[in-house]
């Protein structure tokens, strides 16, 4: 959809909107994978590893949340966190998150 | 980056509100209970009699529970509190027992300060509903908090700079600022330490992958809670939980706090008595694990790793147990700045927008400055009436506590409707008006009903807190008088 067939203070507002939704959804997505990618892969004994990936869930959300406000447009903030979102699944799937019975 | 603190402020800033003003009131949670059950008397009781009177109700009430809980009396809490379930996704009996007779307790049925605690967190909501919108209005509260020191490049400067008398606008910003940039570190430090308190049910993903949801196992390695133990699917009879208690003392050292039976009816019942914290920030309570039917140690919690107790450390400086009194005081106002913080961010949103001269209000600013009015003005009256509900219902009355907490949302509604009625120009002073008369009068109710010199520091407690409405009421009024006078300002004397 472009400016051009919706007027602008229209256009201007789903942009606005399209940023809250991607940070508020892709902002937990990320966070959620990463703290999954986390307990998986720290050293350390397991429990550690997830005290340590749900303690850092948060600050990791905050970071993606204000870069979705921050990045010059909504397209590069959805393919940042897009590409971010694929390179953490891809890491959950090299350490066996997705076998059956297989990290655990 | 304005925008976005401006408007994700004002989106939850009702809620964020009402969570800080119950949150900090929850630093005083113990003497709220105990002024709202002013029958109970601290008398010092024995602790493993009480044990084994609270085991005997609890096998009369409940004897194929999954679960018994016995919080024990000590010198804060003389009542014994249980708690009894038939499943752990609920309902959770309650009931307050008489430690000399291990009956319910006469007296007046009331939630106490745990109806304000379990508020700041759940809203009176179902507990998953309220605690996701908190945890929601929470995360926003840290991007707003991020995204005000980002806006603010001179946070330094400003600090130092109150402008009251140039302008509302003016006045209403440095507030916002002295009150949010004074306790700065604690605002960050509460709303992180907020969301990692139930960072369990939010964040479930790194226990999912680790050990494939298993949450029982992920707390027992990390040194949170003890494993349990699979019934036996035999009937047993558990001992008297004083024998329980008893032991737990001897080879401890101290009296637990709180025992908790796993399947009282199973031959493999377990007790599990959980002890005060020991000193420093760390929220985690030292716990030894019985066999509930023949009396053997199971095992004790080991020590928790680095990360856990971070974890734990977290949650500690959140709910400031480790806290004594002058620390706890002065959390509680670094609380009541947060409560300002959010309070005049949200004034500050319609005066920076609000009509010149005759100029009528909108509709979206007229919603925002009502709902203003009914919560910052609003909120405070509903705790003054729960409290006055206290003392003035009758205290035989069926469903008590139910009545105090209706009597809570019945004044904020009130007080909500009533303030949306007033002229605006003599809005807040006349809805900061009505918490001040209701603060002030709960000392004066307290005197004719109860009586009694341990509440002196609750009563002077509230009566400052009036006193606090009454000066925001006339000043609010003052600089109404300022503007509505033309040249006023030239007579100011120079304090103002």
């Amino acid at each position: 959809m472009s400016a051009r067939t919706i007027s602008a203070p229209v256009y201007r507002r789903l942009i606005v909107a399209g940023r809250v939704g991607l940070a508020a959804l892709g902002g937990y997505a990320v966070a959620a994978l990463a703290s999954g990618v986390l307990a998986l892969i720290l050293p350390g004994p397991r429990a550690e590893a997830v005290s340590t990936a749900m303690l850092a869930s948060f600050a990791i959300m905050a970071t993606a949340v204000i870069w979705v406000f921050a990045a010059r447009t909504l397209r590069r903030a959805a393919l940042i966190l897009g590409v971010a979102a694929c390179a953490l699944t891809a890491a959950l799937w090299l350490a066996g998150a997705f076998r059956a019975g297989g990290a655990a | 980056m304005a925008w976005l603190h401006t408007w994700s402020g004002l989106v939850v800033g009702w809620v964020l509100f009402a969570i800080f003003v119950t949150g900090t009131a929850s630093y005083y949670r113990g003497e709220i209970s105990r002024w709202m059950r002013p029958e109970l008397s601290e008398t010092a009781t024995d602790a493993a009699l009480a044990a084994s009177r609270a085991g005997a109700f609890l096998q009369r009430t409940m004897p194929d529970a999954a679960g018994w809980s016995v919080k024990l009396p000590d010198a804060e809490n003389p009542a014994v509190e249980v708690y009894w379930w038939r499943d752990l996704s609920g309902p959770f009996h309650h009931a307050l027992l008489d430690p000399a007779t291990g009956e319910r307790s006469k007296i007046r049925e009331t939630r106490g300060g745990d109806f304000l605690y379990r508020f700041h967190f759940e809203l009176n909501l179902p507990p998953i509903w309220g605690r996701w919108i908190v945890s929601a209005c929470a995360m926003v509260l840290l991007i707003a908090l991020i995204s005000g020191i980002v806006t603010h490049r001179r946070i330094f400067a400003d600090f130092f700079t109150f402008r009251r008398d140039r302008s509302a606008q003016r006045g209403w910003l440095d507030a916002h600022n002295v009150a949010g940039v004074l306790a700065l570190p604690f605002h960050l430090m509460i709303v992180y330490t907020g969301l990692v308190t139930l960072a369990p049910m939010l964040m479930p993903w790194a226990v999912l992958t680790a050990y494939r949801g298993d949450g029982q196992r992920y707390y027992a390695e990390a040194g949170i809670m003890l494993a349990g133990r699979p019934p036996a699917d035999r009937p047993g009879v558990v001992l008297p939980l004083g024998e329980i208690v008893s032991r737990a003392r001897a080879s401890a050292g101290e009296w637990p706090e709180l025992v908790v039976v796993h399947k009282p009816g199973d031959a493999a019942a377990t007790a599990t008595a959980y002890f005060t914290e020991p000193p420093g920030l760390a929220h985690i309570h030292p716990q030894i694990a019985y066999d509930a039917v023949t009396g053997a140690e199971i095992g004790r919690l080991g020590e928790a790793g680095a990360a856990t107790q971070t974890g734990a450390a977290m949650v500690g400086i959140h709910e400031a147990h480790f806290a004594a009194a002058p620390l706890r005081l002065v959390f509680f106002l670094c609380g009541l700045m947060g409560a300002a913080t959010v309070a005049t961010g949200l004034v500050l949103w319609t005066v920076a927008r609000a009509p010149k001269g005759a100029d009528p209000e909108g509709f979206g600013l007229r919603l925002v400055r009502i709902l203003n009015l009914g919560t910052i003005a609003g909120l405070p009256v509903g705790l003054a009436a729960y409290f006055l509900a206290n003392r003035l219902l009758p205290p035989d009355l069926a469903a008590r506590a139910d009545w105090e907490v209706r009597g809570f949302f019945a004044a904020w509604i009130l007080a909500a409707l009533a303030s949306a009625l007033y002229r605006r120009a003599w809005a807040w002073p006349l809805a900061l008006a009505v918490p001040a008369t209701a603060f002030l009068s709960i000392p004066v109710v307290d005197l004719l009903t109860v009586a009694e010199g341990r509440f002196l520091g609750f009563d002077a407690a509230m009566a400052l807190l009036g006193l606090l409405f009454l000066a925001a009421a006339r000043l609010t009024a003052r600089s109404l008088q300022g503007r509505t006078r033309p040249g006023a300002a030239l007579h100011r004397p120079a304090e103002a």
